[in-house]
């Protein structure tokens, strides 16, 4: 576990390493997503450690975004200013991209058969 | 008591207290969830958020003192993003078949997303900080709160309209494709990645490991996408 656990930070490193040396504005676990990526297809997997591990942190995904939500005790003033627009612009954009994309790949899909 | 409020004091200026809040307000919340049988309105993000803010708020206590601890769960939202490469390789021979199609449909969803949330926010006059900080909305938290940063956005804010996005996108997503009879597993998985990152990819996974996939696909490469193309929307719209 502490083996996968490095492998998963030395990629995450080396991508920041990349999005801060390149100026590119893409987040540095992006990269390190891509590089490991990139590792797994050329070993042909994951070992059963990092399969572990990866489950294990992606089962409890959803506890890793509470910390940055509860900055809504800071944001109540901007929030109440805005309701109506972010009301509306939230679900309406949610639904039009699940449409455009889902369909649009089942779409795809089909023409490529 | 002074010997208490010293207590409280010293806890204050630590990480432990709000770590621990953390942990027990998610398992307090993930099990109301059990308890209701994941019904649709009981998200446990939402939940233990709630629960966290109320227990700021009436204890007076700041979200710079509660962060001293919540760091340390938001830093393996990094790690995460790196492990979603692991169900990303699981499929990566169905996804290189599909190259195309999936390109092609996430662009087209990615920018249904950004552009129309700022161009309804900015008609109906928020600012431009606002506008800046919904833009990368469908996507996952580390990604879409750099995008914001970077752009000049408000972060927190950002934070709280990307959990909204997930958690509405996780409730309706189901329903939406029975309306549109989007019934290829690939295609839901994918827009619920695109549209909703996780949160409405964890809900696809407890229906279809092939949805979860390609969740988890379209939950890197809109991360990708997005970036590339906000910064330009941004100066084309506003």
């Amino acid at each position: 576990m502490v083996r996968a656990l490095s492998l998963l930070l030395i990629c995450q490193l080396l991508g920041t390493v990349i999005a801060r040396a390149t100026g590119v504005p893409i987040p540095g676990p992006v990269f390190g997503l891509i590089l490991l990526l990139a590792l797994l297809a050329l070993r042909r997997g994951p070992d059963p450690a990092l399969n572990t591990t990866a489950q294990g942190l992606l089962r409890h995904l959803g506890l890793l975004f509470v910390p940055a939500g509860v900055a809504v005790v800071n944001e109540l003033g901007v929030l109440r200013a805005n309701a109506l627009a972010i009301a509306i612009a939230l679900p309406v954009s949610t639904l039009l991209a699940l449409a455009v994309s889902g369909l649009g790949m089942q779409l795809l899909l089909k023409g490529e058969r | 008591m002074p010997g208490l409020y010293h207590a409280w004091v010293y806890l204050q200026s630590g990480p432990l207290l709000g770590l621990t809040a953390t942990l027990l307000a998610w398992q307090a919340a993930s099990w109301l969830d059990e308890r209701t049988g994941h019904a649709a309105w009981s998200n446990p993000i939402m939940i233990a958020i709630a629960l966290l803010a109320l227990g700021l708020i009436a204890t007076g206590t700041s979200y710079r003192s509660y962060f001293n601890g919540g760091q340390y769960v938001q830093f393996l939202l990094g790690p995460a993003t790196v492990a979603l490469a692991v169900p990303m390789h699981a499929n990566l021979a169905t996804m290189r078949r599909n190259f195309v199609p999936i390109l092609l449909s996430m662009i087209a969803g990615s920018l249904a997303a950004a552009a129309s949330a700022m161009l309804i926010v900015a008609a109906l006059g928020a600012p431009r900080a606002v506008v800046i900080s919904i833009a990368p909305k469908s996507v996952t938290t580390p990604i879409a709160m750099g995008i914001s940063q970077d752009l000049g956005g408000l972060p927190a804010l950002t934070a709280i309209f990307v959990l909204l996005t997930g958690i509405f996108g996780s409730v309706v997503a189901l329903p939406l494709f029975r309306l549109l009879r989007v019934r290829d597993r690939r295609a839901q998985g994918l827009a619920a990645g695109t549209a909703a990152h996780g949160i409405a990819t964890a809900r696809l996974l407890l229906e279809s490991d092939t949805a979860g996939a390609f969740g988890g696909l379209a939950i890197g490469l809109n991360g990708l996408i997005t970036a590339v193309m906000v910064p330009l929307l941004v100066r084309w719209l506003i």
